[in-house]
């Protein structure tokens, strides 16, 4: 008998997880801790039209609090999960609150890679990940202000569209040949590099930061190659890591990401996890992945729950990521690792063109830049394996689904 | 403020308030209208909150733009009075608006 179900962790994962345990018919005890303060929201707009000013706050929670109490949801938020004790099922918060379970679910995020070189703790040095980092942020927002932002990812150019959109003198460093680098295909970086550049944002690629320099608040940002970069504001956008110091300090085992099998059980059998503090494994792509994304705290979350009440569902889906920079949308389904061609399917100078990535006949994965069709389609084609005809699929007259 | 009536899968009749200025998605989902997935919260990347639109309210609504239409191509069942429901703002001549929620959001 399953009485009480914690989840520790509000972001998409943790409210995805609350929506399917009471749907799915729980009616224990359900009780979510939060580190932060808000009802659980959702963080995309954070790096843009929240950023920007153009989405109020109260637009990002996903459901407002009537909703948590018809669900007879115990909300915790603003307190922090400190200790995990898996023998006694139990978790402690920071004020000492001891709260015991049936069942956990860990859905603790990721947090953004630190900047450890001499200078990264000085004022006007910020990072975005939660609602608290944005304000700071604007504040700094004044017309010219020169901004420099570090790490050419997606964080990073959203936030660089957005400041320029603001005003700001936009300066972005990367340290790979070219943006985006991990993500995306480089005809796909190279039309998002362009972009950016046509905006009047000052785009410096395989350029290594050394330090940062200021009289207690940031001036600049020193490269290997001694280039200074002068800035009012700072913003670091050099990846994130999976939070798992709760898990690890219990003896659960980590592996850049809290482990868990196909049915999102961590090594204790009693807890499970979901989203971007997991490391699953993937069985349409054959191996381990750790994701950052909507779509994986979403999924993941949901098939995490169905597990936790004994209902057995594996989770092996199809990723999918967007990012939205300037007026460009780009989709992302699929993981193009293990690709061994790439076909680029129409022109980049009309603005709509996707890359498909292949491995022999087999779609792996699509990138689609202003590109819907191809991108929907891709889903459902990619999911069941389809086999493609490599010449048929280059021409982007013809429909995805039609290269077959 | 314009009150929206949601019939969802189960058949079950949600009336809510929603305010000006949101869109019909974010009205649905704070309210936890069920099936109204919107899995990428209004970024158009997803079609998880599609919806059927009772025909006499089509034309108040405009037509659909093209990125809405390549979504919906692919979206489960959709019929010609779908519409993604993140793609449609609130304004005071929505009172009384009629949306069903289809049974399922994607095939899976």
């Amino acid at each position: 008998m399953i009485s009480t179900i914690l989840i520790i962790g509000g972001g998409q994962a943790g409210a995805q997880a609350i929506d399917t345990l009471r749907r799915e018919g729980f009616r224990g005890r359900l009780v979510l801790i939060g580190d932060e303060p808000e009802l659980p929201y959702q963080r995309p707009p954070l790096s843009k039209k929240y950023l920007s000013g153009e989405m109020a706050a109260d637009r990002l929670p996903f459901r407002h609090r009537a909703f948590y109490d018809e669900h007879r949801v115990e909300l915790k938020l603003g307190r922090r999960a400190v200790r995990l004790n898996p023998a006694a099922r139990q978790v402690e918060l920071a004020d000492g609150e001891q709260l015991t379970y049936d069942r956990l679910l860990l859905c603790l995020g990721a947090e953004s890679r630190q900047l450890t070189c001499p200078g990264a703790a000085l004022a006007g040095v910020h990072y975005l990940r939660g609602l608290a980092d944005v304000a700071p942020i604007q504040a700094g927002f004044k017309p010219q202000a020169r901004v420099v932002i570090i790490g050419g990812g997606y964080i990073g150019l959203e936030t660089a569209a957005t400041c320029r959109k603001m005003g700001c003198e936009v300066t972005v460093l990367e340290m790979a040949d070219r943006v985006m680098n991990r993500v995306a295909a480089p005809s796909v970086s190279q039309y998002f590099a362009q972009e950016h550049r046509a905006h009047g944002i000052t785009l410096i690629c395989d350029t290594r930061v050394v330090c940062l320099e200021g009289q207690g608040r940031v001036e600049n940002v020193v490269c290997a190659d001694g280039t200074r970069h002068a800035a009012d504001l700072v913003i670091v956008g050099v990846g994130a890591v999976a939070t798992t110091e709760l898990a690890s300090a219990a003896g659960l085992a980590c592996d850049n990401g809290i482990v868990v099998d196909e049915y999102c059980r961590t090594s204790d059998a009693l807890i499970y996890a979901a989203g971007d503090c997991t490391n699953h494994p993937s069985p349409r792509f054959g191996r381990r992945v750790r994701l950052e994304s909507v779509d994986n705290a979403f999924e993941q979350a949901k098939t995490a729950s169905l597990n936790l009440l004994d209902r057995p569902v594996v989770h092996d889906r199809v990723p999918w990521f967007w990012s939205d920079q300037f007026d460009n949308k780009l989709l992302i389904v699929g993981l193009s690792q293990d690709c061994d061609r790439l076909v680029l399917r129409g022109d980049p100078a009309s603005r709509s063109f996707s890359v498909c990535y292949l491995k022999g006949r087999e779609l792996l994965a699509v990138e689609a830049v202003n590109h819907s069709k191809d991108y929907m389609a891709a889903r459902k084609l990619i999911a069941e394996r389809a086999l493609f005809d490599v010449g048929k699929l280059a021409d982007s007259e013809l429909a995805l689904k039609e290269a077959i | 403020m314009p009150k929206i009536v949601f019939t969802e899968p189960g058949g079950g009749r949600r009336e809510i308030d929603a305010p000006l200025g949101i869109t019909l998605m974010e009205a649905a989902r704070q309210h936890g209208v069920q099936g109204v997935v919107a899995q990428c919260g209004g970024a158009c990347a997803c079609s998880t909150c599609h919806v059927y639109i009772e025909r006499s309210w089509l034309a108040r609504l405009g037509p659909r733009e093209e990125m809405e239409e390549a979504m919906l191509e692919n979206a489960w069942e959709p019929h010609d009075n779908s519409r993604l429901s993140c793609q449609i703002h609130i304004t005071a001549d929505l009172d009384g608006l009629q949306v069903t929620v289809p049974a399922r959001q994607r095939e899976e």
